[in-house]
């Protein structure tokens, strides 16, 4: 009796989590993967092969397009993490018990507001004729109205605006877990302050460091409105690719031939990321 | 299995709206922003008090794509373009015949039903009625710009971070027409239209100096324009004959080649269940007093007969200003689009679009 | 030499005064205990001997250096902390290495020190293991050794045992004993817990309200304690209070508010009239009659077993609860029998009572 109520309630969790995965997850990226192998060769013929991976390779355009939207990514989960390391500090170990709701939520906002109002906000303030640069020129300090939109110093501050609650949240929850007593007892032992920060509060803060910079990395690299309304017309982001291929142009095996490779892809940058490091999943994000 | 996947998921869309229909018809509608504003809405479910209308705002591409993914299912009623009806039909088989009998065909000008017999026809069957038509060209601040006359003017110098520009299809047949070509008359020989649009997005790499983005939606081409940060860029009719209000220096300029006219349709999707309803929803739109009301939202012209005086104030104004008699004859109406040129499009535009300038 | 030494030493936050003109000398060698109530502010001292806090007013000298300007990574003061601060990311071989990596020995003598250091703690070889993996007791002598590699002037513990559970904290004060005569290096102990204090130490200040009442060794703050928190502190004691009733050649004589009266030595320089607190030591206390004033007659209560710390629980004819140690040779005695307990007025400590 005991037994069977114990594998019937083991069934009900788990069976959300299998459905979840299942239908989801798994599903879509067999399906996924199963049309990016369909090669197209007239109207409602087709036949299988690699050939749409083929035409990934021989095209550069598709190839730099998704090496330069790796590359902004892991540059813009770095910033976030230089920038979102010190505010998750503060938020976990300096700021008062009272004060630390408040702060969470305030990291919170820029969430509630969806993707497209945040990224417009952005417009109105860095055009040309926006806040910023009117306000620069009635201030008399430049000459003429500058453009600040379109240009990929504008994609990553967007960017990193967008995805550093995301560094920042498990980092917190991690910094909040350490007890003072290691750093003093980091100091204590003769640990400058670098030398804490490096040996002490980065290693421990390491779970949170890897949660953050992969759920960062792979926020970044699937973003769509952002990189595209504050791009302009030199920062092609290889979503766009993906969106041109389904949409525009009705190829969607090319279209799914990317989505596969950018999954692959980002899987092995943070695969990279995590040997270069020297980490592993087992010991930092599945960490208990 | 792409067929039995539809199956499946018409199915399932099936069982969740049958509920929802028991009570009361829904028209689902998909279309261009503008076209099916809520005071029109209003006004048919104020006549159809049985019928309740949904709609959903997309743009040609997304219409054909959504309608792909579920076989023609989800929607009543769609408006592509006629361009888009042969090849995506053919492709994809997302459409039905229209029931010409249900609608009142005598209010449209003639050769708006003829663009339809021409273009929306096949095995006999014609699948689309016209809506609204328009132009793409050129929009021009003329107090800053006053010697724009053709797309190639875009890539002049002297507009250098003053220009924006659409990457799509349009921009290359207006660049072609432009120079000299004609691409229309190449559709059939995808060697040499290949060929011509190669040559085209040279040039269009060329020019990327000139150009200060490329913009997505009428809404981004209308605040660059209204600020003053650019000066020209190619656009719609429509978004043009708005600004025109806000702003009379800002014109329509059919170029010299003449505009590229698109004409917009009601096509019913394949799987759509409620045609009833899309046929009073067409006939209902036709009305002199409701065309005015979508021109007037939409800025488009109507394709019914006398559209152009039927346009609200200022717009009407707009258009004089923007086309005389010669304008009018010289326009270029798309044909439809060959399946597979898209994708020797797309990749032009592409390779514009990954260019790097400084 | 002193290696520790405070003069005056006060912290204030804010108008709370948490230490206050505190002064010790800790000898070279010795176990230093500070025993107080929590809050009492041994903490606080402690802190600003390690460098955590920075004193209000007065000095804080290592080997007789003024350590004040120095930061708490540059001090020659190593800590062991309440909750013992391993550092979990790292393995025990790590932890006791940090210390020297940190003041930059060089990597080849780093290996050695370590398998040395972990030897003298009994434990050989552990090097590779994760701190998860150590039981309690091998933890604390893991913390021991991470500090005492690096030969500190002073190891300040900061109520090390506290986490432990009782038969384990029992052996922990021996071996602690035992490894500081190993080491011979200064340990300043601090502990609420006053068994641990008299067991280990050498000198003990007990410290209440910020303050320090008296320093003494173990032997000196049992006997002759010189307040009434010291001897209500340290060790048991029966605590009478009453009203000096007459002082005549050092004695008092106290009468107990429920009629009755004890003799015991006046300690302090309270009063005929002022209410005071007669503290008596369970073993003080004797089965049988003894003369007026030196005795109290009751019934036994309940018999509190504990081997060889076993005793009887009185209750006086006055109210009062008494605990008598039961000596080896006591006669069988059961629950309601009528008892008197009697004690030599010299072994009755008279102290003007405690606030509160």
């Amino acid at each position: 009796m005991g037994r069977s109520a114990d594998r019937l309630s083991l069934v009900l969790l788990f069976t959300p989590f299998a459905l979840w995965i299942g239908l989801l997850i798994v599903l879509p990226q067999l399906g996924i993967g199963y049309v990016s192998l369909r090669e197209k060769v007239g109207v409602n013929e087709f036949t299988f092969g690699f050939g749409n991976y083929a035409a990934f390779f021989e095209e550069p355009i598709y190839r730099n397009t998704l090496l330069r939207t790796a590359w902004i990514s892991i540059l813009v989960t770095a910033l976030a993490l230089i920038m979102g390391f010190p505010v998750a500090y503060y938020i976990a170990k300096i700021a008062k018990e009272r004060s630390r709701a408040g702060l969470f939520l305030m990291c919170l906002i820029p969430l509630w507001v969806s993707d497209l109002v945040r990224a417009y906000g952005w417009i109105l303030l860095l055009r040309e004729t926006g806040v910023i640069s009117t306000t620069l020129v009635s201030l008399g300090i430049i000459s003429g109205p500058v453009e600040m939109l379109y240009n990929d110093v504008t994609v990553i501050i967007g960017l990193v605006y967008t995805v550093i609650l995301f560094m920042i949240v498990p980092l917190v929850s991690t910094l909040q877990g350490m007890d003072d007593a290691l750093l003093e007892a980091g100091y204590n032992l003769g640990g400058s302050r670098l030398t804490v920060f490096r040996r002490i509060i980065v290693p421990y803060a390491m779970p949170g460091i890897v949660a953050g910079c992969i759920i960062t990395f792979m926020l970044t690299a699937g973003s769509y409105l952002t990189p595209i309304l504050l791009g302009g017309k030199n920062s092609s982001w290889f979503t766009e690719q993906i969106y041109t291929q389904f949409i525009t142009r009705y190829n969607w095996e090319m279209g799914s031939t990317f989505g596969v490779l950018l999954l692959i892809f980002t899987s092995l940058v943070v695969w990279l990321g995590l040997r270069l490091t020297g980490q592993s999943l087992a010991t930092t994000v599945a960490k208990e | 299995m792409n067929k039995k996947m539809n199956a499946f998921v018409s199915g399932v869309v099936a069982l969740g709206f049958s509920a929802h229909g028991a009570q009361a018809e829904t028209l689902r509608l998909l279309t261009w922003g503008g076209y099916a504003p809520d005071s029109v809405i209003e006004l048919f479910e104020e006549k159809y008090p049985d019928i309740d209308v949904e709609v959903t705002f997309s743009n040609n591409e997304e219409m054909v794509a959504k309608l792909r993914a579920t076989g023609g299912s989800g929607y009543d009623l769609a408006q592509p373009s006629v361009s888009r009806i042969k090849a995506a039909q053919a492709e994809y088989g997302i459409y039905k015949p229209m029931d010409l009998s249900q609608v009142d065909t005598s209010v449209f000008q003639p050769n708006m039903m003829e663009a339809m017999e021409k273009y929306a026809e096949i095995d006999g069957e014609i699948y689309s009625i016209p809506h609204v038509w328009g132009t793409q060209g050129l929009v021009v601040d003329i107090s800053k710009a006053p010697e724009v006359e053709g797309w190639t003017d875009l890539c002049d110098p002297q507009y250098k971070g003053r220009v924006s520009m659409r990457l799509k299809r349009a921009l290359l047949l207006g660049f072609a027409f432009d120079t000299g070509k004609d691409p229309f008359a190449a559709y059939d020989d995808f060697e040499a239209y290949e060929a011509m649009i190669d040559e085209i997005g040279e040039t269009l790499i060329d020019c990327k100096d000139n150009v200060k983005t490329y913009w997505t939606g009428g809404d981004d081409l209308s605040a660059l324009l209204l600020s003053g940060e650019i000066v020209v860029s190619d656009a719609w009719d429509s978004t043009a004959f708005k600004l025109y209000k806000e702003n009379p220096d800002i014109r329509f300029i059919p170029t010299r080649t003449g505009a590229l006219a698109w004409i917009d349709t009601f096509t019913l999707p394949k799987r759509g269940e409620a045609d009833d309803a899309a046929y009073k929803w067409i006939n209902f739109v036709n009305q002199p007093e409701i065309v005015t009301m979508i021109s007037e939202s939409s800025g488009a012209v109507s394709a019914v007969k006398g559209g152009v005086e039927l346009m609200p104030e200022g717009a009407r104004e707009a258009v004089a200003a923007a086309f005389d008699e010669e304008a009018l004859d010289n326009l270029k109406f798309m044909p439809s689009v060959p399946p597979g040129l898209e994708d020797l499009e797309g990749r032009v535009l592409d390779r514009v679009k990954a260019a790097t300038s400084e | 030499m002193n290696d520790l030494s405070c003069e005056r030493v006060t912290k204030k936050f804010g108008h709370f005064t948490a230490v206050s003109e505190v002064s010790l000398d800790v000898p070279s060698g010795a176990f230093f205990s500070i025993l107080g109530p929590s809050g009492c502010g041994k903490t606080t001292l402690m802190r600003m001997i390690a460098g955590f806090e920075t004193p209000s007013s007065g000095d804080i000298r290592i080997k007789g250096e003024s350590v004040l300007g120095l930061p708490p990574n540059r001090r020659n003061v190593k800590m062991v902390f309440q909750h013992l601060a391993l550092f979990p990311m790292m393995n025990v071989g790590e932890n006791i290495a940090y210390g020297l990596r940190c003041r930059g020995d060089a990597r080849s003598g780093i290996a050695e020190k370590v398998a040395r250091v972990l030897d003298r703690v009994g434990l050989p070889g552990v090097e590779e293991k994760r701190i998860e993996q150590l039981s309690g007791g091998q933890k604390q002598r893991i913390a021991i050794a991470r500090c005492m590699v690096l030969e500190p002037d002073v190891l300040l513990l900061d109520e090390p045992l506290g986490a432990l559970d009782l038969k384990l904290r029992e052996h922990m004060k021996i071996e602690l004993k035992q490894l500081q005569h190993q080491f011979e290096t200064t340990f300043l102990y601090i502990t609420h817990d006053q068994s641990e204090a008299l067991v280990m130490s050498d000198q003990v200040a007990v410290m209440n309200a910020g303050r320090f009442e008296q320093i003494g060794s173990p032997r000196e703050l049992y006997d002759r304690p010189v307040s009434g928190f010291v001897a209500g502190f340290v060790g048991d004691a029966n605590c009478i209070p009453g009203k000096i009733a007459e002082i005549r050649s050092g004695e008092a004589r106290v009468e107990l508010p429920q009629g009755g009266e004890v003799i015991g030595k006046l300690c302090d320089g309270s009063r005929t009239g002022d209410d005071v607190e007669v503290f008596l030591r369970p073993e003080a206390l004797r089965l049988g009659a003894g003369g007026a004033g030196q005795s109290l007659e009751g019934t036994v209560d309940s018999l509190l077993f504990n081997g060889a710390n076993s005793r009887i629980l009185m209750r006086a004819g006055t109210g009062q609860l008494l605990e008598v140690a039961i000596p080896a040779e006591a006669p069988a005695i059961a629950e309601g029998d009528a008892a008197t307990v009697n004690w030599r007025p010299d072994h009755a400590l008279v102290f003007a009572r405690r606030a509160g």
